[in-house]
């Protein structure tokens, strides 16, 4: 067959920002499919609105778009590339969405361009509830029992229907109120009424309640041949009514037999067919009645998925790239597996290990936020983890989620000592749920018991009773009496050294010391997708308590970078990116290259991007033990994010070749009290401030510098418990209610700059020579955490002194605390006088939006300046461009004709309770960019590439704290210019129309129907302009915010980012059309 | 859940590698050739083929005994594996169909396994040095001693294992397929249907399911008859089973196939597809260390489709252009191996994997309407 010769470009959709259900997964995807294709010489051409990913590097498409995913703009794309082909299947859903809208507007058929990979029919027969149900049952297969009911009569024979239990749901409820479980018909009418009530149509689907039943995926592949294989069954602890993605999963399948398998197998394959996914990937997922075995279909995703890359990872099977190829026309057996290279891709991975996958919550971020979880997820990111047992992988999986637990069991569920009391909360989903149901089996709860209560297999509980036996050993034993097949047996469960040192009241060193003369040391073993039947040439690791280590390491000069570990809000995409690019500089610059990393969405931990990968937690034991059997030239802890900085120390004091800035550097710029002494020393503004170590001090600090004040903790990412403090009751409330407040390390406190401009920069340092690569000017004031922020680059309003005063503060800054590689730094410009408010002498979350915007890779050009070589000698190499011109950076920068705007999207609609201001601390899950050469303009991309559905009229609803009312009129002014109107509630009305501004004045929700919110639900308002008044805020204010989220209202919480909002939507009226461009044709424009 | 005393066992090899684990199933010796199998579920219908006969298996997949055993998935009347190397042994199992645990089933059965073995170690030294004669034995034995009994034992080569597990005396055969939420179903009367003979060799029942599901009437013969015990049945077909040992060794067979071939519509799985190429004149093999497991990929030359099969062999068929009216129908696309023969002229061919599935994939089961189909077209 071969690859189809009638095509010769390929439009690839990427997944944009990163979002709750669709993260780096897609980065690791669409990077794998986007060189498959260039290696079969196609035209490539990409559009992907987030700048953070390795897919928008400028070499790797031959035109990359960063532009918003919208039918519009892709539309604009098409008409200009041409391209013969569309591939919607590695972008996640939103390829999908995209491609089903490009069709109905008629799109893809004017500019004839063909779809690859999924057929619109295919898209729609798995994605409309009706038409998937039909190709279900043309399967002979089943789905889930339901009926619509719009009255009791109809209820009554959807419940014959159906049978016990139910779910009653209400229809087109506002973000899904849920459905009310039903067990026996006697409170069924009950549930009834209020289904109809909830439902604004009066209407309820009855449906059949799988909850408890077991839940599988299989991840599926077939190519234009017919040829269907399984790449891989995933088995999901967390029984049905917690979505997949919040779920802990295990592959492979353990607790069904072969004969259910292969009906799931042999039905997987069928639906492929009917609903007719040719060729790529596709995951499918069942319900099992665990009682009787009863197989039910749950949905069929046609295109690579987060399972997907979880199946990649987890067998080394490349999923995305193999997709892409197939969707160019090749079969499974023409192309090879990758992992042997003898052996053809028409295969059916087998493993000879465990792997357990573990999601990562950050509702500490959302206090309030109703923590159960449902069908709709509401993790951030996941880690994995491999072991020769179930066990093992567990607690590996554990202590990889950086929630500093080191094991299945040591973190806060200890504290409970009450087995009642645990009993009571088990049934509910929680995240915590895993830990609790250890807990409960360690207070004695039986096996039978807990499964009962939780739906999770006696399988699952009787592992993990294996543990917690384990520890009971342990806790009997002395150090001395730790014999070393106890030691060997407990570190075959996967305890870590910490855990086993907090039993026995012990440090992890003494362990591991014990593990020395016991000679018990990790084994390496390789994932070769074949359980060792083929050789394997390609180093993908996990480590082991076994025998024996089936790879050898080389004798080369090598450099190991320490990854980033699962994504949580503060830490995602753009460190794995440098991460990456570390990996790939070296490369070039001939080392061999290991990382170690455990999150299986990233493109860090695909086997081909360095020359080995160690799939490992990311704590001192786990990584030391590769050190040490690696013996590197040379480790990097500077660019995976906090993780590795973490370490950095405790690597340093074992004696670990730290490479780049130095850990006592970092410390000097991390702790707050070594900070302030050496600003202080360079004569370097700071908002006035003062250490405080105790609640009194704190206190006392404030009264000297006045309120309002920041408050900032030692060694935090993400902006994790700064908070903006305005009086001395909430002073009192932060100290004793923040759990990241605890002293050991001095807090920061600092007079808050009111109405200054935040800058974000970004340099490199070889010890000689600094460069400034990026001066980034935010858009709100200071006081929302730079992650949050919006960013325009290069900066706009500064001026020339105020940017060489900044690089010259950077200069003396880098130099003085000895950086080696990448530095941040985040300065405050107030009343024209520049403040220093931190320094992070490490890689930043905006070193990818800086590269991708100078197209200079800073992150290769600062991990070879780690590894030893100095700027000159980079710049004369040539192939990272013309760096040293960036000795100057006002000249560097004037010539690049056109301005970024990088704007962030939050997960607040998955938080349902939490308000929806922006702070100190950071909240956003993902950023997007908008390029052109108006600011105004860019601003206006990135809000449309966030997801924002701008009107050119109607009503916008503009609400303000007394603060910002006088900075506000202009804007205003310019909205009724343009012809939309003002309405707002008293306050804000008066104050406008006292000023000539026409407001219509609108009930706030206490003055009753129709207020505020009634017009947000109807639509009738089009976007909402709204400040906080600091925190506390009113309830009012409050409900209109979670009320604009819910609805998908465009929402402005700052008058800074409003005005650029209105800047940008006059721009837009006076444009006829507005084209697109690739970053390609951007640099080119660069002199 | 109580903690159970374990008992330590050894598994030695006959090249003088041993490795030490835990006791499981009953408390005695296993002896036989130690090979491993890559798939990934149905410990039961593998512990249960007897094509295992005389050989201790190793799991690569890491947890065994997860699900327990039951009466249904089975496909013999007992445990025909020598003996059982694991990573990790369940003894709590978990499923609704569950009817005993393996620790038990291997005990009445027994059948003595050891886990707690580095099972991909075990594997690389098995891929890298071949399949070899080994012991597995627990209660205060030298691993030397070990080491000398297992090379003292007979190797699989011409060694005749279908003799010892066929059936004595022939049977009908009238059980259907297995259907969840059913189970098994008997046909009652299958008199209409066209008859077929199939010869035991060490049948696995999933074979025997599938023809009579396909609308054969089935009578089973012991491996050992004549071709005139044969044509006494009145077939209409013959079906040449699976079964364990050397093919070159089952000559009375291979006698009875060279006879029937061309008189009789003929369909071989696994070692009857060996006695197939025997029969015409093709040459058979030891493999280094075999193939077994469930995602072995074949080629259809004959339609070029690709199938995931299941595989259970340690000879092979050798590729040889001069023997005449014989096709090449199927390629392992792994090691190129031959994987089918089609002899259009005689209405003769075979498959080297298994069809039948039982564990495992079920892509190439259509082979069995085909044999039908040959059968009833005259």
């Amino acid at each position: 067959m071969g690859k189809r010769t009638d095509i010769n470009s390929i439009l690839v959709i990427g997944s944009g920002p990163i979002i709750i259900g669709q993260a780096c997964e897609f980065d690791y995807s669409g990077t794998q499919a986007i060189k498959a294709l260039k290696e079969e010489g196609y035209r490539v051409i990409l559009v992907n609105s987030n700048p953070a990913t390795i897919m928008t590097d400028p070499n790797l498409a031959d035109a990359t778009y960063i532009e918003p995913i919208t039918c519009d703009f892709v539309g604009k794309i098409i008409h200009k590339e041409r391209p013969d082909a569309l591939l919607p299947t590695i972008g996640g859903q939103t390829g999908l969405n995209i491609a089903l809208q490009l069709a109905e507007a008629g799109i893809l058929e004017k500019y004839n361009v063909q779809l690859i990979g999924a057929s619109i029919e295919a898209i729609q027969k798995a994605e409309d509830r009706e038409h998937f149900k039909q190709c279900v049952s043309a399967c002979g297969l089943h789905s889930a029992r339901s009926m619509i009911a719009r009255t009791v009569s109809e209820a009554k024979a959807a419940k014959d229907l159906v049978g016990f239990p139910l779910i009653i749901r209400p229809s087109r409820t506002l973000g899904g109120s849920g459905g009310a479980i039903v067990n026996d018909p006697e409170n069924f009418e009950e549930h009834l009424s209020w289904g109809f009530s909830e439902s604004p149509i009066n209407e309820v689907l009855i449906e059949e309640s799988l909850i408890g039943w077991k839940e599988i995926e299989l991840e599926v592949m077939r190519d234009c041949a017919g040829n269907g294989v399984i790449i891989c069954g995933i088995e999901n602890v967390d029984p049905m009514g917690v979505h997949t993605g919040d779920s802990v999963t295990v592959a492979p399948i353990q607790t069904l037999t072969d004969k259910e398998y292969q009906f799931l197998r042999d039905s997987a394959l069928k639906l492929m067919n009917e609903i007719g996914v040719n060729t790529g990937g596709c995951n499918v997922q069942f319900a099992i009645c665990p009682e009787d075995g009863r197989q039910i279909v749950i949905e069929v995703n046609p295109r690579v998925s987060r399972s997907s890359a979880l199946a990649s990872k987890a067998t080394g099977f490349p999923i995305a790239k193999i997709a892409a190829k197939l969707a160019i026309g090749y079969t499974l057996a023409e192309l090879p597996n990758d992992i042997t290279k003898k052996t053809p891709a028409c295969f059916e991975p087998s493993i000879d290990y465990v792997v357990v996958k573990i999601p990562r919550f950050t509702f500490e971020k959302f206090s309030g936020a109703d923590t159960t979880l449902g069908t709709q997820m509401k993790s951030i990111g996941e880690t994995m983890a491999i072991g020769s047992t179930f066990c093992e992988a567990l607690q590996k999986a554990c202590r990889s989620l950086e929630t500093d637990r080191d094991g299945l069991l040591g973190s806060t569920e200890e504290k409970i000592l009450d087995l009642e009391e645990i009993n009571n909360n088990i049934s509910t989903r929680t995240p915590n749920r895993l830990f609790l149901i250890t807990r409960a089996l360690s207070l004695g709860a039986s096996v039978e018991q807990c499964a009962l209560a939780t739906g999770y297999d006696r399988w699952f509980c009787s592992q993990m009773m294996l543990i917690v036996s384990m520890e009971k050993v342990l806790a009997r034993l002395k150090l001395s009496e730790l014999s070393s097949s106890i030691l060997f047996e407990a570190k075959k469960l996967g305890f870590s050294d910490s855990r086993i040192a907090k039993i026995l009241n012990t440090t992890a060193n003494e362990i591991r010391e014990l593990r020395r003369c016991y000679s018990l040391i990790p084994q390496y073993k390789k994932v070769d997708t074949c359980a060792a039947e083929f050789i394997s040439e390609t180093p993908y690791l996990y480590s082991t308590y076994q025998n024996s280590s089936d790879d050898i390491p080389s004798d080369k000069k090598k450099i190991v970078i320490i990854g980033g570990g699962p994504n949580r809000i503060g830490q995602g995409l753009e460190f794995d990116y440098c991460c990456v690019h570390a990996a790939f500089a070296l490369k070039e610059a001939g080392y061999e290259t290991i990382i170690i990393n455990c999150n299986p969405e990233t493109v860090s931990t695909d086997y081909d991007t360095s020359d080995k990968l160690y799939f490992e937690p990311l704590t001192l034991e786990d990584v030391l033990a590769i050190v040490e059997r690696e013996s590197p030239y040379g480790v990097i802890v500077q660019y995976g994010g906090q993780t590795p900085l973490k370490l950095s120390q405790a690597l340093k004091a074992s004696g670990v070749p730290i490479i780049g800035t130095s850990p006592e550097a970092i410390e000097k710029a991390e702790d707050r009290e070594l900070f302030k002494k050496l600003l202080d020393y360079l004569e370097l503004k700071q908002p006035k401030s003062g250490l405080a170590r105790s609640e009194v001090e704190a206190l006392a600090v404030t009264r000297q510098l006045g309120y309002p004040v920041m408050v900032r903790p030692s060694f935090v990412l993400g902006g994790r418990a700064m908070a903006i403090i305005s009086n001395d009751s909430e002073l009192r409330s932060y100290i004793n209610e923040s759990v990241s407040v605890s002293f050991k390390r001095p807090v920061l406190i600092d007079r808050f700059l009111d109405h200054a401009i935040e800058i974000d920069v970004d340099a490199l340092c070889d010890g000689r020579d600094v460069l400034v690569a990026g001066v980034i000017e935010h858009v709100e004031h200071a006081g929302i955490h730079s992650g949050d922020s919006t960013f325009m680059f290069p900066a706009q309003t500064l001026s020339d002194d105020v940017i060489d005063e900044i690089e010259l503060a950077t200069r003396s800054l880098a130099r003085t605390i000895g950086v080696i590689g990448l530095m941040n730094i985040q300065f405050a410009v107030a009343q024209g006088s520049v403040f220093v408010l931190e320094v992070n002498p490490r890689a930043s979350r905006s070193v990818p939006f800086v590269s991708k915007v100078t197209g200079i890779p800073w992150a290769k050009v600062a991990a070879r300046v780690m590894a030893g070589e100095s700027l000159i000698e980079l710049d004369r190499l040539g192939c990272y461009g013309n760096i040293l011109k960036f000795r100057d950076y006002r000249k560097s920068i004037s010539s690049i004709p056109f301005v970024a705007v990088k704007e962030v999207v939050f997960p607040f609609k998955k938080f349902r309770g939490f308000d929806a201001v922006l702070g100190p601390e950071m909240r956003s899950t993902g950023e997007v960019m908008g390029l052109d050469s108006k600011v105004s303009l860019s601003f206006y991309r990135a809000q449309v590439a966030a997801g924002c559905e701008l009107t050119s009229a109607g009503a916008c609803f503009v609400s303000l704290k007394d603060g910002d009312k006088d900075d506000s009129l202009d804007l205003a002014y310019k909205l009724i210019r343009m012809g939309y109107e003002i309405w707002s509630t008293e306050g804000t009305a008066n104050f406008f129309n006292a000023h000539g501004i026409s407001a219509r004045r609108i009930n706030k929700v206490n003055e009753g129907s129709p207020h505020v919110v009634d017009k947000l639900k109807d639509h009738t308002i089009k976007f909402v302009i709204n400040t906080p008044k600091g925190s506390g805020s009113h309830r009012d204010s409050r409900l209109i915010r979670t009320t604009a989220v819910e609805m998908d209202i465009p929402l402005y919480t700052t008058v800074a980012a409003a005005s650029a909002l209105v800047d940008a939507l006059a721009q837009i009226r006076s444009l006829a059309t507005i084209e697109v461009k690739s970053i390609q044709e951007y640099l080119r424009m660069i002199e | 859940m109580s903690m159970r005393h374990h008992k330590e066992a050894i598994i030695a090899l006959a090249d003088g590698k041993y490795w030490r684990g835990r006791l499981v199933g009953f408390e005695g010796k296993a002896c036989g050739e130690v090979v491993f199998n890559t798939a990934m579920s149905g410990y039961q219908e593998i512990l249960t083929d007897p094509s295992y006969t005389y050989q201790i298996l190793t799991f690569t997949t890491p947890h065994i005994g997860n699900i327990g055993v039951n009466t249904d998935d089975i496909e013999s009347s007992k445990v025909h594996i020598a003996g059982l190397v694991c990573r990790e042994f369940c003894y709590h199992p978990s499923n609704f169909r569950a009817t005993s645990t393996l620790h038990d089933y291997l005990v009445t059965n027994q059948v003595t396994g050891i886990e707690h073995i580095d099972t991909r170690e075990l594997v690389l030294h098995i891929r890298d040095h071949g399949a070899q004669m080994a012991v597995i034995a627990s209660g205060g034995f030298e691993p030397d001693d070990l080491i000398d009994e297992a090379k003292s034992l007979k190797s699989m080569d011409g060694l005749d294992l279908a003799k010892q597990v066929c059936c004595n005396q022939s049977y009908v055969w009238s059980q259907d397929q297995w259907r969840i939420n059913q189970g098994y179903i008997e046909i009652s009367d299958a008199s209409s249907h066209p008859h077929v003979v199939v010869l035991d060799f060490g049948i696995k029942y999933n074979i025997l399911r599938l023809l009579v599901s396909v609308g054969f009437r089935v009578t089973v013969l012991p491996g050992t008859s004549s071709a005139r015990d044969i044509l006494s049945h009145s077939p209409d077909c013959l079906f040449l089973s699976n079964g364990p040992g050397d093919p070159a060794a089952v000559s009375y067979a291979i006698e009875a196939t060279k006879t029937l071939l061309g008189k009789l519509p003929i369909f071989g799985i696994c070692l009857g597809h060996q006695i197939l190429g025997l029969a015409i004149g093709l040459e058979t093999y030891k493999l280094k260390f075999g193939h077994r497991g469930g995602n072995h990929p074949v080629r259809n030359l004959l339609n070029g489709k690709t199938e995931i099969t299941v595989q259970n062999h340690g000879f092979a068929v050798r590729n040889d252009n001069n023997v005449k009216g014989v096709a090449i129908s199927h390629v392992n696309l792994n090691d190129n191996t031959v994987e089918g023969l089609l002899l259009p002229e005689s209405k003769a061919f075979s498959v080297q994997y298994h069809p039948e599935s039982s564990p495992g994939p079920r892509d190439a089961s259509n082979l069995f309407s085909e044999f039908y189909r040959m059968t009833v077209k005259k």
